[in-house]
C-alpha cells in the first residue's frame, strides 16, 4: 500500500487517498481507511477538539454543576450533604459579612479599574515615545504583572508591616527631621508621625489592597494600550497637526476612538480578573480586619476551606457567576458588533 | 505620538523623563526591597532606627537558611515540573483545538469554540470547592497530577484563542498545495501550520508557563503535604511559623521564586508582547 509521496510515480494517479480508495483503485486496508476517515473534516475536527473538550468537561463543566448542587446542600467536610433548598442562600442574604463582601468586591473592582485605566493609558503614552533603552524599559515595567502575585504581595506585606513599614519610616523621617544641604538647614516639625496602620485599619486596609492591585495591573494595561497606540497610523497625527490640533485634542479625537476596541477588551478582561481576585487579599489581610477587605473569593475560601462549610462556600463562590456572565456576554456582543461593522 | 519637534529639553524633562522615571521607580521598588531585605542581617532588619534603604553588613544567612533549613529547593523543583507539564498538556490541547476551530468546518465547531471560551466565565475562585471534590474522587489529591490536569482548564481557553488568531493568518493555499501533493490533513498540519505558527505557539507556551508558575489557589487547596507544595504555597504556609515572620528568608524565597518566570519572560518578551498584541487586536 503506497504512502502518498510528494512526486508521484508516473503511472500513479495524482488523486489523494480518499479519491483513490473511492474509485476502487486499491483495496483499502485498515490504515488507509483510518487515514481516509481522518480526511473527513468532521471526524478530524472532533478528534482534534477532543483533548480540550474532555479536559473542560471533566474539570470545569462537571465541577460547576456539582458546585451548583452543593450550594443547595448542607455539605460539610467529612459528612455527605443533604438537600436543604435555599437555606444557604437565605443565610447569606441575612449575613452582614456577606453584604460587606459584596460591597468590598464592588468598591475594590471599580476603584482599581478606574486607576489602572488612567495610569495605564498615561504610561502607554509615555512608552510610545522614542527614547534610549525603550525596549528594556518596556520589558522591566511589565515585571509586577509577570511575577507571582503571592510573592510580590509578600513584599508589600513587609512594606506595610505595622512596626517596620518603610512607608512609615519615610513618613516619620520627613515629618520631623533636620537636614543640612550645602550649608542651609531644612527642618520639618509637624509633630510626631504616628504611622499609618496600613493593614490593621479597615479604611487603610482597603486602600492598601487597591493600591497593590493597581501596582500589579498598570503594566498590563500599559502594554496593551501601547499595542493599540502603535496601530494608529502616524499620518492621522500629521493631518491633525496641519489642522492645528493641540495635544489634548489629538488624544481625544484621534487616539481614543482608535484604541477603543482594544481598551474595551482589556478593561473587561481586567474587571473579570479583579472581581475574582484571591491571592492578593489572602496574603495581605485574609479578608480582615473585621471582614473589611473580604472579597467573594476570600469569603468563599474561609467558609469552605477554613470552616469546612462547603455548601455555604459554594453558594458564595457562585454569586460571582451572574456578574461575570453579564460582563463576558456584554464583551462578546461588543466584539461581534465590532467585527461585523 | 513620537517625539515632538521643537520640544525644549526642560519641557521634555518635566513632561516625559520625570513621570517615566516615577513610574519605573514605583514598579521596581518592591523588587529592590525584596533584594535588600534578603541580604540584610536580622539585627539591621529589625531595628527601627536604621535607614532601611542601605545595608551595612550584607549577609547570606537568609539564603543559606532558605535552601538548607527549609524545603524551598523541593518546592522549586515541584513548581518547575508542574509548570512544564501543564504547559505541554495545554499546548497540545490548544494547538489541536486551535487548528480545528480555525481551519476546519464541522457541525458543532461554533458550539465547541464557545464552550472553550465560556470557560473563562468560571474562574478558579468559583470552581475550587467542587473541583476539590472531583480531584479527591479521582484520588489525585496531594499529587502533582491534580495540578497538571487542572491547570490546562485555565490555560487552554486563552491559548486556543491566541493560536486561532495565528493560524488564521496562514494562507490556505499552502495547505491546499500540500494536499494536492498528496499529504494528508494531519501531515499538512504538522509540516506546514505548526512551523509557521511557531511564534504563536511560543507565545501561548510562555503565557501558559507563567500562569502555571504563578497559580496559587488550586495548589493551596489540592496539596497539603509540605514536600509536595509549590513555591507560592510553600513560602506562604511554611515560612511563617505562627506569628513569627522570617522576613529575610521570606524575601529571599519571594525573589528566587520570581526569577525563573522573569528569565523565561525576558528571553521571549518580544514574543509575549507581540502575542498579547496579536490576541488583543483580533
Amino acid at each position: 500500500m503506497e504512502t502518498p509521496k510528494k512526486a508521484p510515480a508516473p503511472l500513479a494517479s495524482p488523486l489523494g487517498i480518499e479519491a483513490r480508495a473511492a474509485l476502487g483503485r486499491e483495496n483499502p486496508g485498515l490504515v488507509t481507511r483510518a487515514r481516509s476517515l481522518l480526511e473527513g473534516e468532521a471526524v478530524l475536527g472532533y478528534a482534534l477538539m477532543l483533548p480540550a473538550v474532555a479536559l473542560i468537561l471533566v474539570f470545569v463543566a462537571y465541577p460547576f454543576a456539582l458546585g451548583v448542587w452543593m450550594s443547595f446542600t448542607d455539605k460539610v467536610v467529612g459528612r455527605p450533604g443533604h438537600f436543604v433548598g435555599m437555606d444557604n442562600y437565605l443565610r447569606l442574604f441575612k449575613s452582614g459579612i456577606f453584604w460587606q463582601a459584596v460591597q468590598n468586591t464592588i468598591l475594590f473592582t471599580v476603584v482599581a479599574t478606574i486607576f489602572k485605566t488612567i495610569l495605564g493609558m498615561y504610561l502607554a503614552l509615555l512608552l510610545n515615545r522614542k527614547f534610549a533603552f525603550s525596549r528594556i524599559t518596556r520589558a522591566t515595567v511589565l515585571l509586577p504583572f509577570i511575577i507571582p502575585t503571592v510573592l510580590s504581595s509578600l513584599a508589600w506585606l513587609w512594606m506595610f508591616d505595622a512596626t517596620f513599614s518603610v512607608f512609615n519610616w519615610i513618613g516619620r523621617t520627613a515629618w520631623q527631621s533636620e537636614i543640612s544641604i550645602l550649608g542651609t538647614v531644612l527642618k520639618t516639625n509637624w509633630g510626631y508621625f504616628k504611622g499609618i496602620n496600613w493593614l490593621g485599619d479597615p479604611f487603610w486596609a482597603m486602600f492598601s489592597i487597591i493600591l497593590v492591585n493597581i501596582w500589579r495591573g498598570v503594566p498590563f494595561f500599559a502594554i496593551s494600550f501601547l499595542a493599540g497606540l502603535q496601530t494608529v497610523p502616524p499620518e492621522l497625527y500629521d493631518a491633525s497637526d496641519i489642522d492645528g490640533a493641540n495635544g489634548w485634542q489629538k488624544f481625544w479625537k484621534v487616539t481614543l476612538p482608535l484604541i477603543k476596541p482594544i481598551a474595551i477588551v482589556v478593561i473587561v478582561f481586567s474587571i473579570v480578573v479583579t472581581f475574582a481576585d484571591f491571592q492578593l487579599v489572602y496574603v495581605l489581610t485574609r479578608g480582615g480586619p473585621h471582614n473589611s477587605t473580604h472579597l467573594f473569593a476570600t469569603l468563599a475560601y474561609q467558609l469552605g476551606m477554613a470552616s469546612g462549610n462547603l455548601g455555604e462556600g459554594a453558594a458564595v463562590a457562585l454569586f460571582m457567576f451572574p456578574t461575570l456572565a453579564l460582563l463576558i456576554v456584554a464583551q462578546l456582543w461588543y466584539l461581534r458588533r465590532a467585527e461585523t461593522a | 505620538m513620537g517625539t515632538t519637534v521643537g520640544e525644549t529639553y526642560l519641557k521634555r524633562l518635566f513632561v516625559f523623563y520625570i513621570p517615566l522615571f516615577m513610574f519605573v521607580a514605583a514598579m521596581l521598588f518592591p523588587f529592590y526591597w525584596m533584594l535588600i531585605t534578603s541580604i540584610k542581617p536580622d539585627q539591621e532588619l529589625y531595628n527601627v532606627r536604621n535607614v532601611p534603604f542601605i545595608v551595612r553588613n550584607a549577609t547570606s544567612q537568609h539564603w543559606v537558611y532558605l535552601f538548607k533549613e527549609t524545603l524551598f529547593a523541593r518546592w522549586a523543583l515541584n513548581t518547575l515540573w508542574i509548570a512544564t507539564a501543564s504547559t505541554a498538556l495545554s499546548l497540545f490541547a490548544g494547538v489541536l483545538a486551535g487548528y480545528a476551530l480555525s481551519r476546519l468546518r464541522f457541525p458543532g465547531s461554533t458550539a465547541g469554540g464557545i464552550a472553550i471560551f465560556v470557560t473563562y466565565l468560571v474562574p478558579p475562585t468559583l470552581l475550587f470547592i467542587p473541583l476539590a471534590d472531583v480531584v479527591s474522587e479521582l484520588h489525585l489529591l496531594d499529587t502533582s497530577w491534580a495540578l497538571i490536569l487542572t491547570y490546562p482548564t485555565i490555560l487552554v481557553p486563552f491559548s486556543t484563542w491566541l493560536l486561532m488568531g495565528y493560524f488564521k493568518t496562514i494562507p490556505r493555499e499552502l495547505e491546499e498545495c500540500a494536499r494536492i501533493d498528496g499529504a494528508t490533513r494531519l501531515q499538512a498540519m504538522v509540516k506546514i501550520i505548526l512551523p509557521l505558527g511557531m511564534p504563536g505557539i511560543l507565545s501561548a507556551g510562555i503565557f501558559s508557563f507563567t500562569l502555571s508558575w504563578n497559580e496559587f489557589l488550586y495548589a493551596l487547596v489540592f496539596i497539603s503535604s509540605p514536600t509536595s507544595k509549590t513555591i507560592s504555597v510553600g513560602v506562604v504556609s511554611e515560612l511563617i511559623k505562627g506569628d513569627v515572620f522570617f522576613w529575610g528568608a521570606l524575601m529571599a524565597g519571594a525573589l528566587f521564586g520570581s526569577v525563573p518566570v522573569a528569565i523565561v519572560y525576558s528571553f521571549f518578551v518580544e514574543n509575549y508582547v507581540a502575542g498579547m498584541t496579536g490576541a488583543v487586536k483580533g
